[in-house]
């Protein structure tokens, strides 16, 4: 176990920075996922379709494609990017925060499946009697549907986690590949397999991603059943 | 409190014009499924609005089309009691309980929540989840539940209607203990006689969207062609008494009327009391003189004063007994040989084990002289 738990510092920097750029990812994307999630499962208007098409872009388009992008609009020079820069001095190229955004986008259309799935089954019904008691249309999203949605949050939000971790090809296209700073563990598992005598980094660093990955899901599998438990749904 | 409701909505195929207006302590909404009187409760709480019309309660107009006025669900102030209870399932029957109550001014909370509790004795329940109660228990938590928001009216969409009698005969008492004790009137829909009868101090019958008639429980109730098929053999004269005296030899509560005395099983119920029988039709016998040598105990004297056909042999004979009017359905061969025509004096028998608890109740408050 010992030659397991034996990294080198950059190898450290590798895992914690994967771990800090997923969980950053995560929770960026929880507000828009749930937004999202709620206008294309109850929103009527034009360009739903649309609007479909474009969150699960990530999902058909290649890894690399996205990332371009990214540099495109995201990088320096780009509008949003140079924006950003600007205004808020945001800074995503060749930065972890790029790779958290890279990670982001890439997972969302999972998040933002999962919330929608669980907004489409809750009941209307048991919010409009929270209506006919008093409760305005941001108080019933608050205490009835926000509630009643929670396992399919903890679902979107752990395959979210769990996309950031494998992420690979948007991340290393749009922030590159710097050690310390933008090499996150898929990342630092490449460079091992390009170098003569990397083999056991690189199963070391696997074996690592592994472990972080099963943990996380069985936290969520945890944690939903718990809700599951807590709110004895009918 | 006044409830007035003037729409047309049209929905698909179906369109649902009404117009009724109610001061009742409890108006029933009543027809068959398909009526409209679903449409027209969700339109009174606010869940549907409707294309053209207005709806006023208590002085405050709701609903406005041509003013462009529509006040959302959540200012109304109206409770609302659902067929399918629609419980909060993520919290306990008290947090349930108490979740109207954060958005009713402090000033307009009457309700008192050890009241509601004591009323519909749910206080054994409020640690379970809505999950683990039985169908009973969750109407009655979701009275509860409407009561606390301290509503300004309250309306019950068929509250009863999923559940089994048993359960039923468990919810009725605390409905009436609701009209009788707190001061909310209640907008009630069912398609059930018996419910309406026993609850009801006005009825609005609705047809295929359309209001048929409106009124007084007592006078809509002997309109026997304006119950639903399957619900005719329920219709009768609805009585509002009060409890004379109890015979305890034989069992028996001697109910006063303006009729005149009826002799029902024993009842559980203090003199004096309010009581409210329901006389089905089928269950009265007439005899065209005073009957002797007979088993039957309640005779009622009175004049013929209606005469309807009713279904296959049937006719419906309305009998005005000092005031009250009987109903009574017999065979149009019977009514031939007895030479019935209206203003004959006849007298109405009534078996006193006819009077079942479907066909009793505790009555709305009434001055009974007999």
């Amino acid at each position: 176990m010992d030659w397991l738990l034996d990294l080198t510092p950059d190898e450290w920097n590798a895992v914690r920075l994967s771990i800090k750029v997923a969980t950053v990812a995560m929770v960026a994307s929880l507000p828009p996922g749930i937004l999202i999630a709620l206008v294309l499962a109850r929103g009527q208007f034009w360009g739903k379709t649309l609007l479909n098409g474009l969150v699960h872009l990530p999902l058909i388009l290649p890894p690399v494609v996205i990332g371009y992008l990214l540099l495109l609009s995201f990088g320096r020079r780009g509008p949003v990017g140079a924006f950003l820069a600007e205004h808020f001095g945001i800074v995503f190229s060749f930065r972890w925060t790029g790779a958290a955004l890279a990670c982001a986008v890439m997972g969302f259309p999972l998040m933002v499946r999962a919330i929608r799935l669980s907004i489409e089954a809750v009941d209307r019904r048991i919010e409009a009697a929270a209506g006919t008691l008093g409760a305005n249309p941001l108080w019933v999203f608050a205490t009835i549907t926000l509630p009643l949605i929670l396992p399919g949050l903890i679902t979107g939000a752990i395959l979210s986690f769990a996309k950031a971790m494998g992420e690979f090809g948007a991340t290393i296209t749009f922030v590159s590949n710097i050690p310390n700073q933008t090499q996150t563990l898929p990342s630092a598992i490449y460079t091992f397999t390009q170098v003569p005598g990397g083999d056991a980094g690189a199963l070391r660093l696997t074996l690592i991603s592994i472990v972080i990955s099963m943990a996380a899901l069985v936290a969520s599998e945890v944690l939903a059943r718990r809700v599951g438990r807590r709110m004895d749904i009918e | 409190m006044t409830v007035v409701v003037d729409i047309s909505h049209r929905l698909g195929d179906f369109e649902v014009d009404a117009r009724f207006e109610s001061a009742g302590r409890l108006t029933a909404l009543f027809g068959p499924s398909g009526s409209g009187k679903t449409t027209l409760i969700n339109m009174i709480a606010g869940l549907i609005r409707p294309d053209k019309g207005r709806i006023e309660a208590d002085g405050r107009v709701l609903v406005d089309t041509d003013a462009g006025r529509f006040v959302p669900k959540h200012k109304r102030r109206i409770g609302m009691v659902f067929q399918d209870a629609r419980l909060f399932p993520h919290m306990s029957v008290a947090s349930n309980l108490r979740y109207g109550r954060w958005f009713t001014p402090t000033a307009e909370r009457y309700a008192d929540i050890n009241a509601v509790i004591d009323l519909l004795g749910i206080g054994a329940l409020l640690d379970r989840r809505p999950a683990k109660l039985s169908g009973g228990e969750k109407q009655r938590v979701a009275i509860g539940r409407a009561l606390l928001a301290s509503p300004k009216l309250l309306l019950m969409d068929e509250p009863l209607a999923s559940l089994d009698e048993a359960r039923k005969a468990e919810i009725l008492p605390y409905i009436e203990r609701l009209r009788d004790e707190t001061k909310i009137p209640i907008v009630y829909v069912s398609h059930s006689v018996s419910e309406v009868a026993r609850l009801a101090s006005d009825v609005v019958v609705l047809a295929q969207g359309k209001v048929a008639a409106c009124g007084p429980t007592g006078a809509i109730m002997q309109r026997l062609d304006l119950l639903p098929a399957e619900e005719r053999g329920e219709g009768g004269a609805v009585l509002d008494t009060a409890v004379l005296r109890h015979d305890n030899v034989f069992g028996m509560t001697v109910l006063g009327s303006v009729a005149g005395e009826i002799r029902v099983p024993l009842l559980a119920v203090p003199v004096g009391a309010p009581m409210r029988v329901r006389i089905r039709a089928r269950d009265v016998m007439i005899a065209t003189e005073q009957p002797t040598g007979l088993s039957a105990l309640n005779i009622l004297q009175g004049t013929i004063v209606t005469m309807a056909p009713g279904e296959g042999p049937a006719v419906e004979i309305g009998i005005d007994c000092h005031g009250a009017t009987v109903l009574a359905r017999i065979t149009e061969q019977s009514r031939q040989t007895l030479k019935l025509r209206l203003g004959r004096e006849v007298y109405a028998v009534v078996k006193t084990v006819s009077f079942d608890p479907a066909n009793m109740s505790a009555g709305l408050p009434v001055e009974a002289d007999g």
